[in-house]
C-alpha cells in the first residue's frame, strides 16, 4: 500500500499529458464498469461511451486554469480533532436488521460464492 | 491454476550470491471498548452480528465519528516505534467485498498518523518503521459447502460484522529485514512493545495481531527485485518458514529463467508452500480520495507529550537494565524471556535483598515459567537461596529440590529446608581429598583430561559424586580438577 | 391559492383555536384530492401523523410545554431516515427498506413538535433538476401539471406549493432545494455546510450535502431552520455553533447592506428571470441598500467543478448498494454476478451516468486530470467568494435560468439539465448558505426565484434580505 501511494502521487508530467489527450473509449467505459460492479448491455455500453465523452469534453474548459499553486478544497470546511469518547452504546437489534437483508442464515447475512473472485 | 513449485527441502541458508529482501506489514486490533468510529462494543468471539449498529453496518446515512481512544492508542504505539506523530487525513479505500460493509475501508493514505519510525533487532540492527496508520477492520465470511470451508469452490458465505470497525493500526516496515531469522524477532519484539504499551494483546492465534509478508530476491547491491505479498500467515514460526521458502522459490523460478511477476500469495502452513492467490491487476484500483466525512486529525503536541510521558519503559531499555543489573548479556534468552514475563523486576527485588545474581536469574527463568510479574513467593526467600547455594552451604542439586518445595509451598526459609532434608555442603578440604582419590583410581581418565579430552572429566567428578553421595557441589569438583590439571 | 403558514398554524394550535388533528385532516384531504396526480409522495404516512396530532392536542389540553413547530405538517424527503418507516430514495435498489434508526433531523422536528406525514419523492438518490430521475415516476409542478416541479427535491416542494404539508424538508447538493422551490413559488434553503446534522440523510455527495426547509415564507423557514439546526455530536462535520437565531432578525431591514451584483455571471438566463433579478436589486436599493458590482470569474468553472466532485463522491457513497444487508437483490450464481446484475436493475440511468463518471474520475491514471483538478477549482471559486464578499454582505442571482419547463425538455441530453444548477452550484462548492425566495413570476406566469447567497454562517444576513425582498414582492 505504501508503494502504490508513492506511485499515485508522483505523477509526473508526462503522464498527465498522457491522460489528457486520452479518449475515453469503450474499453475504458467497459474498465469502468467493471470497477463499479455495473453491467452495462451492448447499448447501453455504446450510449454511456457518447454521453462520458461528451461531458468530459465539456468538462476540459477547466484545462485553461492555470492551478499549479493552487490548493485542492475537498472539504468546505476546515473543522478538526472531532472524536466520540470510547463509551459502549447500544448495538442495533439483530432481528429488525437480518429482516432487512435479501438473505440471512444463522445469524448472519448469507451471499453467494466467491467464485473467481479475490480474497 | 496452481503455481506452487515443489518445496525446497533444505531449509539452511539462501543459495550462494542471492539475498533476500523483506518487509512486513502487520495489522494490530487496538485494545479500545469500542469501534473505530462507532459505539458498538470491540469484542472478540461473542454471538455474530450482536455488536452492530448504523455505522458497523454501512447503513444508508450513517456517519463515522472518531473514536478518540483508538488515536490515543495508536500515539502512544508510534511514539513507542520512535515515530514522528503528524497531523493527518483519512482516505477512503475503495472495493467491493461482502465483509466490507460501506465497499470502502477507511484508512489512511498520504498522511499518516505515524511516519519514520524504526524497530531495533539483537545485534543492532535497526529496521525502519514507514508508518503505523489507523484503519478499520472488516467483517467475517466463513465459507460453506464445497470443499471444506475453503474459498475456493464453497456453496454460499455467511457473513458476521462483529469485528467490522474494530480499529486498527497498519505497521509498515521499510525493506530492511534481511533473514527470516530477523522478521520472526521483529514481529516478537513488536508484540512485546504491544502488550508492554497496553495497545492490544497481539495474539496471532486470534487475529488481533496479523502479519503479511513482502518478499523478494535480489543478488547485493542490485535493485530490488519484483516482490510478492504472502497473506495468510498465523504465526511467528509460520513467518520464518514462508519467507524462507518464498525466497527460495522466487531465486529458484530466476535461475531457471524466470521471472517473478507481482502478486499476492497465500501461505499453506501444512504444505508448507505459498501459492498464487491473485496477481495484481485492474480490481487492486482503490480508488483512494478524502474521506468527506471525516475532518483533519491534527493531534497537539500537548496531548502527545502527556502520551509520551506515560509510556513505560519498553522491553528493550528493560532488558538492558536487567543485563546490567545481573551481568547477562542484554540479548541473552534470559533477558528476553525475563521481561517478557515482566520478572525483570522481579530478579531486581531478589538482588536488591542480597540475592546472588546469576543464581537470580536462572531460579526465576526456570521455575516461574507459569507465574505472572509478580511470583508468589517472597524475593527475600529467593534470595536466601541463592546466598546459601553461593557460600556454598549447599551444592546446586540441594538448591534445586529447595527451591522445587519454596515454589511449591509459595515461599520458605532455604536454610531451614535445607536442614530439614538432611542438606549440607561438603566443605573444600574433604571433597578435595575425594577428588584426589578418584584420580587415583581412574588414571587413564585423569591422562585424557590433561591431554585437553575435556569429556574425560565426566568419569572423575561422577566418582567423586558418588562417593559423596551427591552432596559435593559439582562446580567446586569441577573447579578442583581443573586447579590440578593446570599446575 | 393559499395556505396557511407553519407560523399561523402553530400559533392557532398552540392558543386552542384549531386542533392539530384538525390541520392534519385539512391537509390529508387536499392530499386526497390532488395526490393521485402530483405524486408528491413516495408514502403517506397517515396514520403515524394522526397518532402524532393526537399527542399534540392531548398536550395542548394539558397546558404542556408546546414545541415550536407543534401539530405543524411537515413533509420529508425520501432520503431521510425514518425508523421503521420506508425509505427509498426514488430508487427500486431501496424498495421496502426499513431503516433501523431515525435521521437526526427527523428527531429534531419530532422534539419540536411536527407531524410528519410522509416521505416525498425526488430523482433517485437526489440526482437530477426535475424529480424525472424517480424509480417511481415523476412529480408534477402543482402550479402547472404539464411541467416539472424541479429537483431533486420535487416531490417536497409539490407537497408545500399543493397544500399537503405547511413545510417539507429537501436536501441540497447542488440545488436541489432551492431550483425546485424557484419552479414551485417557494422559499428554500441551504443552510451552511454543518449546520444542519447529515446523520441519517442517504449521503449523495457528503462534502456538499445539506438539508434545508421548503416553506410559503421567509418567517416559516428561519421557524424550521430554528429547529432543525445545531450541533449533532453524530455528525464530524456538524459545526460547533448553536442553531442560528433567525426569528430575531427578519424586520431588521436592508438599510446600509451591500448587496452584490454579479457582472460577469454565466449567460444563458430567460429574460423575463433577468428582469426580475433587476426588479429584486431596485427593490432593495429603494429600501436603502447599496449595490455593489463584484467578480466572480470561476463560477463558470463551477458546473465542471460539480460534476466531477460531486459523482466522484456518490461513486464511493453507492457502492453500499450491493444486495448484501438491505434492499434488493438479484440472485446470480456468483457473488460478482450478483453485485453487477443487483446494482445494474436497481440503479436507474442517471445514478448508473454518474457512477461511472466518478469512478472514472477517481480512478488511477485519470485522478489528478479530472478529480484532482476539480478540487483546485472548487478552491479558486471558494476564493473567489471571499474576495468578493470583502466588498458586500450578499449577493444576489437567478435561483434556475428558466422557469419551470415541460416533462421530457431536457431528459435527452444530460448536460443541458446539468446547466439547471449553473446559478445553484458555487454555494455547495463553497460550504456557503444560500435561499430562494420568490420574486414575481416570468415567461407563462410562472414563479421566479431570486437567490440570495451568504457566507458561512451569514444566514442571519441572508434572512434578513430574504425578508426584505418578500416584502417587496
Ligand atoms: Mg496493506
Ligand atoms: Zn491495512
Amino acid at each position: 500500500m505504501a508503494l502504490e501511494c508513492t506511485a499515485k502521487f508522483s505523477t509526473t508530467l508526462s503522464s498527465l499529458m498522457r491522460v489528457e489527450n486520452a479518449r475515453i473509449d469503450d474499453v475504458v467505459v467497459a474498465k469502468v464498469a467493471r470497477l463499479a460492479r455495473l453491467d452495462l448491455t451492448p447499448d447501453e455500453l455504446a450510449r454511456m461511451t457518447e454521453q462520458l465523452s461528451g461531458m468530459l469534453e465539456h468538462f476540459r474548459d477547466i484545462d485553461k486554469l492555470d492551478l499549479a499553486d493552487v490548493a485542492p478544497m475537498p472539504q468546505p470546511l476546515p473543522l478538526k480533532n472531532v472524536f466520540r469518547e470510547d463509551v459502549v452504546v447500544p448495538s442495533l437489534d439483530r432481528d429488525e436488521v437480518l429482516a432487512n437483508a435479501p438473505a440471512a442464515e444463522d445469524k448472519r447475512f448469507r451471499v453467494p460464492p466467491t467464485i473467481g473472485f479475490t480474497e | 491454476m496452481s503455481n506452487a513449485t515443489s518445496a525446497p527441502t533444505n531449509a539452511a541458508a539462501l543459495p550462494e550470491g542471492w539475498e533476500m529482501v523483506v518487509g512486513l506489514e502487520v495489522h494490530v486490533e487496538l485494545d479500545t471498548a469500542t469501534k473505530l468510529f462507532s459505539g458498538s462494543p470491540n469484542r472478540f468471539g461473542d454471538d455474530p452480528n450482536t455488536h452492530i449498529d448504523p455505522v458497523t453496518l454501512g447503513l444508508p446515512g450513517a456517519l463515522p465519528v472518531l473514536n478518540r481512544k483508538a488515536v490515543e492508542l495508536a500515539i502512544r504505539l508510534g511514539l513507542a516505534l520512535n515515530c514522528t506523530v503528524q497531523s493527518c487525513t483519512f482516505h477512503r479505500k475503495n472495493y467491493f467485498y461482502p465483509d466490507l460493509p460501506k465497499a470502502y475501508q477507511i484508512s489512511q493514505y498520504d498522511q499518516p498518523l505515524n511516519v519514520d519510525g524504526f524497530l531495533m533487532l539483537p545485534g543492532d540492527v535497526r529496521i525502519g518503521v514507514e508508518r503505523a496508520h489507523l484503519e478499520e477492520d472488516t467483517g467475517k465470511s466463513t465459507h460453506f459447502g464445497g470443499s471444506s470451508g475453503r474459498i475456493h469452490g464453497s456453496d454460499y458465505s455467511l457473513v458476521d460484522f462483529n469485528r467490522a470497525g474494530v480499529p486498527l493500526v497498519e505497521i509498515v516496515s521499510r525493506p530492511d529485514i534481511r533473514t527470516s531469522d530477523q522478521a520472526r524477532q521483529y514481529v516478537n519484539e513488536l508484540r512485546s512493545i504491544l502488550v508492554a504499551i497496553g495497545a492490544s494483546d497481539a495474539k496471532m492465534e486470534e487475529g488481533s495481531m496479523r502479519v503479511d509478508v513482502n518478499v523478494s530476491v535480489r543478488r547485493p547491491g542490485e535493485p530490488f527485485g519484483t516482490r510478492c505479498e504472502i497473506k495468510n500467515v498465523n504465526s511467528v514460526r509460520a513467518v520464518g518458514r514462508a519467507i524462507d521458502y518464498e525466497a527460495r522459490r522466487q531465486i529458484q523460478e530466476i535461475e531457471s529463467g524466470g521471472t517473478i511477476r507481482q502478486e499476492t500469495r497465500h501461505w499453506d502452513d501444512a504444505e508448507g508452500r505459498t501459492h498464487t492467490l491473485r496477481a495484481k491487476e485492474d480490481a487492486d484500483d482503490y480508488r483512494y480520495f478524502l474521506e468527506p466525512d471525516l475532518v483533519l486529525l491534527d493531534p497537539d503536541r500537548e496531548w502527545v507529550e502527556s502520551i509520551r510521558t506515560s509510556l513505560p519503559v519498553l522491553p528493550a531499555a528493560r532488558r538492558a537494565a536487567l543485563a546490567a543489573l545481573v551481568g547477562i548479556d542484554k540479548e541473552s534468552e534470559a533477558a528476553y524471556v525475563l521481561v517478557e514475563r515482566g520478572q525483570d523486576d522481579y530478579v531486581a527485588e531478589v538482588v536488591r535483598a542480597g540475592g546472588e545474581a546469576g543464581r537470580a536469574v536462572v531460579y526465576v527463568q526456570q521455575a516461574f515459567a507459569e507465574e505472572g510479574a509478580k511470583p508468589r513467593v517472597p524475593a527475600a526467600d529467593i534470595s536466601a537461596l541463592t546466598v546459601l547455594e553461593r557460600d556454598g552451604k549447599v551444592t546446586a542439586t540441594q538448591a534445586k529440590t529447595i527451591l522445587a518445595e519454596i515454589v511449591l509451598n509459595g515461599g520458605g526459609d532455604a536454610a531451614t529446608i535445607a536442614k530439614d532434608k538432611g542438606f549440607e555442603a561438603l566443605d573444600t578440604s574433604a571433597v578435595e581429598s575425594m577428588v584426589d582419590a578418584a584420580i587415583a583410581a581412574q588414571p587413564d581418565a585423569w591422562a585424557k583430561y590433561c591431554n585437553g579430552e575435556e569429556k574425560a572429566m565426566g568419569a572423575l567428578v561422577g566418582a567423586v559424586m558418588k562417593t559423596s553421595q551427591g552432596k559435593a557441589d559439582g562446580k567446586v569438583v569441577t573447579a578442583i580438577l581443573q586447579a590440578r590439571r593446570s599446575k | 391559492m393559499s395556505f396557511p403558514t407553519v407560523a399561523q398554524l402553530a400559533r392557532d394550535i398552540r392558543e386552542g383555536k384549531v386542533t392539530a388533528s384538525a390541520v392534519l385532516e385539512e391537509h390529508l384531504k387536499r392530499v386526497d384530492e390532488r395526490e393521485s396526480e402530483i405524486h408528491a409522495f413516495n408514502l403517506v404516512t397517515a396514520e403515524n401523523a394522526r397518532a402524532a396530532a393526537v399527542e399534540v392536542d392531548r398536550a395542548v389540553q394539558a397546558g404542556k410545554p408546546l414545541g415550536p413547530l407543534a401539530g405543524v405538517p411537515i413533509a420529508l424527503k425520501d432520503n431521510m431516515c425514518t425508523r421503521g418507516i420506508e425509505t427509498t430514495c426514488s430508487s427500486k435498489i431501496l424498495e421496502g427498506w426499513k431503516p433501523p434508526y431515525d435521521a437526526t433531523v427527523v428527531t429534531k422536528l419530532r422534539e419540536a413538535g411536527a407531524v410528519i406525514v410522509g416521505k416525498t419523492n425526488l430523482d433517485e438518490f437526489a440526482m437530477g433538476s426535475s424529480t424525472e430521475n424517480s424509480a417511481f415516476g415523476p412529480t408534477r409542478n402543482p402550479l402547472d401539471t404539464s411541467r416539472v416541479p424541479g429537483g431533486s427535491s420535487g416531490g417536497s416542494a409539490a407537497a408545500v406549493a399543493a397544500g399537503f404539508a405547511a413545510a417539507s424538508l429537501g436536501s441540497d447538493t447542488g440545488g436541489s432545494i432551492r431550483q425546485p422551490a424557484a419552479l414551485c413559488g417557494l422559499v428554500g434553503v441551504k443552510p451552511t455546510y454543518g449546520v444542519v446534522s447529515r446523520y441519517g440523510l442517504v449521503a449523495f455527495a457528503s462534502s456538499l450535502d445539506q438539508i434545508g426547509p421548503f416553506t410559503h415564507t421567509v418567517e416559516d423557514a428561519a421557524l424550521v431552520m430554528e429547529s432543525i439546526a445545531g450541533h449533532d455530536p453524530m455528525d464530524s462535520t456538524s459545526l460547533l455553533q448553536p442553531a442560528p437565531s433567525l426569528l430575531s432578525v427578519l424586520d431588521q431591514g436592508v438599510q446600509g447592506m451591500r448587496i452584490g451584483r454579479v457582472v460577469d455571471m454565466p449567460e444563458g438566463s430567460e429574460p423575463d428571470v433577468l428582469e426580475r433579478l433587476d426588479a429584486a436589486f431596485a427593490a432593495l436599493k429603494e429600501r436603502g441598500a447599496a449595490i455593489v458590482d463584484v467578480k466572480l470569474p470561476s463560477l463558470q468553472f463551477g458546473l465542471t467543478a460539480y460534476y466531477l466532485v460531486a459523482p466522484a463522491e456518490a461513486s464511493s457513497n453507492l457502492a453500499r448498494y450491493d444486495g448484501v444487508r438491505y434492499g434488493m437483490r438479484v440472485d446470480a450464481p456468483d457473488l460478482n454476478a450478483m453485485y453487477a446484475a443487483t446494482r445494474s436493475q436497481g440503479f436507474g440511468a442517471e445514478v448508473k451516468r454518474r457512477i461511472m463518471l466518478g469512478t472514472y474520475a477517481l480512478s488511477a491514471g485519470y485522478y489528478d486530470a479530472y478529480y484532482g483538478k476539480a478540487l483546485k477549482v472548487r478552491r479558486l471559486i471558494a476564493d473567489d467568494f471571499a474576495k468578493a464578499y470583502q466588498s458586500c454582505d450578499v449577493v444576489l442571482t437567478p435561483t434556475s435560468p428558466s422557469v419551470a419547463f415541460p416533462f421530457g425538455d431536457k431528459t435527452a441530453d444530460p448536460l443541458a439539465m446539468y446547466l439547471c444548477d449553473v446559478f445553484t452550484i458555487p454555494t455547495n462548492l463553497a460550504g456557503h448558505a444560500a435561499m430562494s425566495v420568490p420574486f414575481g413570476t416570468g415567461a407563462h406566469s410562472l414563479p421566479v426565484g431570486v437567490q440570495v447567497l451568504a457566507p458561512a454562517l451569514g444566514e442571519a444576513t441572508m434572512f434578513r434580505v430574504a425578508a426584505e425582498l418578500e416584502r417587496a414582492r
